[in-house]
């Protein structure tokens, strides 16, 4: 069955498509590396109580950017923070009006979340949506102390009062763009892709749902 | 192909299996959680409509429906008042009516889920029509068979019992060949169907020749009211023939495990030490129909007709 990381088969197919439209290289593998320890200091300097870290990635890009932050909040402090999967497939709030239903994730949640300061990790943020079906699957583990979100790259366009807390890379993007994230785990990229679709401002994570649905 | 309901296994092919089971391995995670309800199916309606008396399969399905946060109608008319096949048809246009987003029924006839679901808007799930299909029971039975072996493709599967009057057997045999398992038949010459083979089985009179080299043995509930019939044997001839225990079980495998889709009869299918513990999976079974169902609710609750 499917795995749930950038770089596999399913991945690779559903970035395969956009490789004929004009696709341009956001971040390499060295530049996430860097986004990513910056944003390890930034939590270190954001939160006084380090034990309470919990590193909660959204398949599929999130899950390999979690760990990565894991390892540098180790080397930089010291820290041993636990780390989680979350998927937020059923708290979608388009499954109704879509109607087919997306292939689900894996959620592996191994430790309670109460008096946690829980760190959603995702690859792409956009329009809140998910980071929303997300802190939904949340409480439904427990009563974190406080949720926060970290985000390799920002490309804006938000529906919902939603602030992300930890950016690696602002970018602007239209409508129609794509922002992907791809590659195995240890030579990781960031592409944008313009135009191609005419979707609108759907996000990202529901595009990709949607190249993987089976007819 | 997975279309707008599931009636029988027969109907899908290999990818709409796979994704069935990848969605239910996914799903069980929930009912490992403190609060075992996500929100998908917040404000839909399922009606299960069994006319057919079954607590387990209704129970499952309405514990599924209600983890998906959906809710769920318990409908059963007792048989004796809808024999009829119009009447039948009455009924599930009335509840059609009420716009379910599914329905799942259970019928002692064959074909009625399917002449019912040509009726409906909602999406029809069989929960067991006759000796036809009861494909849910078939897709958690493959759940639990790739939990514990990690894959189907290649696997001998052994199925004992009534075969002939069996929905169970008839869906595994139709999911397990999908899968690329082998599948063989075991059971006294009046319980095997006739031109078995051509579901692409092998069928065996002697239980010691259908284990040799079995990965799964799977016993089927006999129903003993059928036994001591003018064709069938005794209960105390079918358990000392064909039912299991464990010196039985050293003609499969090493880690061949043992099947039931439940409620075992004690004594007759299974010895009450092999009913009880490994190599007996059967709780898993009911533990995965949880998921299974709630697998296939969340691929099938709420999609209608296409509009003419």
């Amino acid at each position: 069955m499917a795995n749930d990381d950038p770089g596999s088969a399913e991945h690779a197919r559903a970035t395969s498509d956009a490789a004929a439209q004009s696709e341009s290289l956001l971040l390499d593998d060295a530049a996430i590396r860097r986004a990513l320890m910056r944003i390890a200091h930034e939590i270190i300097e954001k939160n006084e109580d380090l034990s309470r870290l919990y590193l909660v990635g959204i398949p599929n890009g999130g899950v390999p950017l979690s760990r990565q932050l894991q390892r540098n909040l180790k080397e930089i402090a010291g820290v041993d923070s636990l780390i989680g999967v979350l998927d937020t497939t059923l708290y979608r709030d388009d499954l109704v009006s879509s109607g087919a239903r997306p292939r689900l994730r894996r959620t592996e949640m191994p430790s309670a979340v109460d008096e946690r300061i829980v760190i959603l990790v995702d690859d792409v943020a956009s329009t809140g949506r998910t980071i929303r079906a997300a802190m939904d699957a949340l409480m439904d583990f427990g009563r974190p102390r406080a949720v926060q979100v970290a985000a390799l790259v920002d490309r804006g366009h938000r529906e919902l009062p939603i602030k992300i807390d930890y950016v690696g890379k602002n970018v602007p993007t239209q409508h129609g763009d794509r922002v992907q994230m791809r590659g195995p785990e240890d030579a990781l990229e960031v592409v944008l892709v313009k135009g191609g679709s005419t979707a609108g401002a759907a996000e990202p994570r529901a595009q990709r749902a949607a190249s993987e649905r089976s007819t | 192909m997975l279309g707008r309901g599931l009636l029988g296994i027969e109907d899908l092919d290999r990818d709409d299996i796979e994704k069935i089971l990848d969605t239910a391995m996914k799903m069980k995670e929930i009912g490992e959680r403190d609060v075992k309800k996500v929100p998908t199916l917040r404000g839909r309606t399922i009606i299960n409509l069994f006319f057919e008396p079954s607590t387990r399969t209704r129970t499952s399905f309405e514990i599924a429906g209600k983890r998906l946060s959906a809710d769920v109608v318990n409908f059963s008319p007792s048989s004796s008042s809808l024999t009829k096949s119009e009447s039948i048809l009455d009924t599930a246009k009335t509840l059609d009516a009420m716009d379910p987003d599914a329905v799942v029924i259970r019928h002692k006839v064959a074909g009625v889920p399917k002449r019912i679901a040509d009726e409906l808007n909602a999406p029809v799930i069989n929960a067991g029509d006759g000796a036809h299909e009861h494909p849910t029971q078939a897709l958690l039975d493959m759940m639990t068979v790739l939990e514990e072996k990690g894959r189907l493709d290649g696997l001998t599967v052994t199925i004992i019992g009534d075969i002939a009057h069996s929905r169970v057997a008839r869906s595994n045999i139709y999911g397990f060949r999908k899968m690329g398992a082998e599948v063989r038949v075991a059971g006294p010459p009046t319980m095997l169907p006739s031109h078995v083979e051509t579901l692409g089985v092998k069928a065996f009179t002697s239980l010691r020749e259908a284990l040799d080299g079995a990965d799964v043995v799977m016993a089927l509930r006999i129903q003993t009211e059928r036994l001591s019939g003018a064709a069938f044997p005794t209960v105390r001839e079918y358990s000392s023939t064909f039912g299991l225990d464990r010196q039985k079980m050293r003609f499969a495998k090493d880690d061949a495990i043992v099947m039931h889709p439940g409620p075992v009869n004690r004594g007759v299918e299974l010895s009450h030490d092999l009913a009880d513990r490994r190599p007996s999976v059967i709780l898993d079974q009911v533990r995965n129909g949880v998921a299974l169902r709630m697998a296939v609710l969340y691929l099938l609750a709420g999609r209608r007709k296409p509009a003419v």
